[in-house]
């Protein structure tokens, strides 16, 4: 099997962003000492309006403000790039709402409970060599791939 | 709070947040259809994202904490341990599964939206429901 058989839209934009991925972790260490993760934001976000002690953690409630400004760059990062790319560089999923709401459920539930998601355990933790994260990692590509072809398989796309 | 202040802390995190939802965009990665070529095996790509990105943050992780007494910012480089328990492999798996569904973890969903994927509010508030489920029935502190 040859290179271009494993990736056959190029390989260049995927090293690339990986990297540009890798600096704004990288950037956010080297300045504040943070460990970028996204899926806690999630929680952190709810401790808003979540009355329930477990929401209330300091962990939750004093981080709160610094992981919602990094949510807002990820969308700001997100539209410069589009806006830079220029007319039809907007793209809109044709995955059905039902799935994307669904999954978001079981993800945004496994995530927390595993505490960390593809950034949290698969780029800070492989980062810093954590080895439960590095088999979270093996653990839920695994069960995604197999998702994925079972979705095919039962007729989505 | 690291001692540039809250104001120089939230200007970090809106920048970093900044370069890695551009490279989510640049690596095609907020769209479910690039995350499902991957997960079909027929495109690789994610892996190279997945890798680039922890090789880089692995460099500052391992070579900051050497060269500095502390961040830049001050306050102190910290660790976010994972641990080897049922819990951490159970909610990996069912997050696989959320991920195999939906095409977008809890950062593209958020990204997607400033590349103009409207549908992706949906994961959006799935993943807070998740969220919410997780932390008000099964939430639990480490010591």
């Amino acid at each position: 099997m040859t290179i271009a058989a494993l990736f056959p839209s190029g390989w260049q934009q995927y090293l690339s962003g990986g990297v540009c991925i890798g600096l704004g972790v990288g950037l956010l260490f080297a300045l504040t000492g943070l460990i970028g993760g996204v899926s806690t934001m999630y929680t952190a976000a709810l401790s808003l309006v979540a009355g329930h002690p477990f929401f209330q953690h300091e962990k939750f409630v004093a981080t709160r403000h610094w992981r919602l400004m990094y949510g807002l760059g990820l969308i700001l990062g997100a539209a410069v790039f589009t806006l830079l790319r220029g007319r039809g560089a907007g793209f809109v999923t044709g995955v059905p709402v039902w799935r994307l709401f669904v999954g978001g459920v079981v993800a945004g539930f496994g995530a927390r409970l595993s505490g960390g998601c593809t950034s949290g355990h698969g780029i800070c933790g492989i980062g810093s060599l954590q080895k439960p994260s590095i088999l979270a990692v093996l653990v839920f590509l695994t069960t995604a791939i197999l998702t994925a072809h079972a979705a095919r398989a039962l007729g989505g796309h | 709070m690291p001692r540039g202040g809250p104001r120089a802390v939230m200007a970090a995190a809106l920048l970093s947040g900044a370069l890695f939802g551009f490279g989510l965009a640049l690596s095609t990665m907020v769209r479910p259809e690039s995350v499902r070529e991957f997960l079909l095996l027929k495109d690789f790509g994610l892996l190279l994202v997945m890798g680039g990105a922890a090789g880089v943050t692995g460099v500052a992780y391992f070579v900051l904490p050497r060269l500095l007494s502390g961040p830049i910012l001050g306050h102190r480089f910290e660790t976010h341990p994972s641990h080897f328990e049922a819990r951490t492999f159970i909610g990996a798996a069912l997050f696989g599964v959320g991920w195999g569904l939906a095409g977008v973890c809890p950062g593209p969903a958020v990204a997607g939206l400033g590349a103009g994927d409207w549908p992706l509010l949906a994961s959006v508030v799935g993943i807070l429901l998740g969220a919410w489920i997780q932390g008000r029935f099964f939430g639990r502190h480490h010591a």
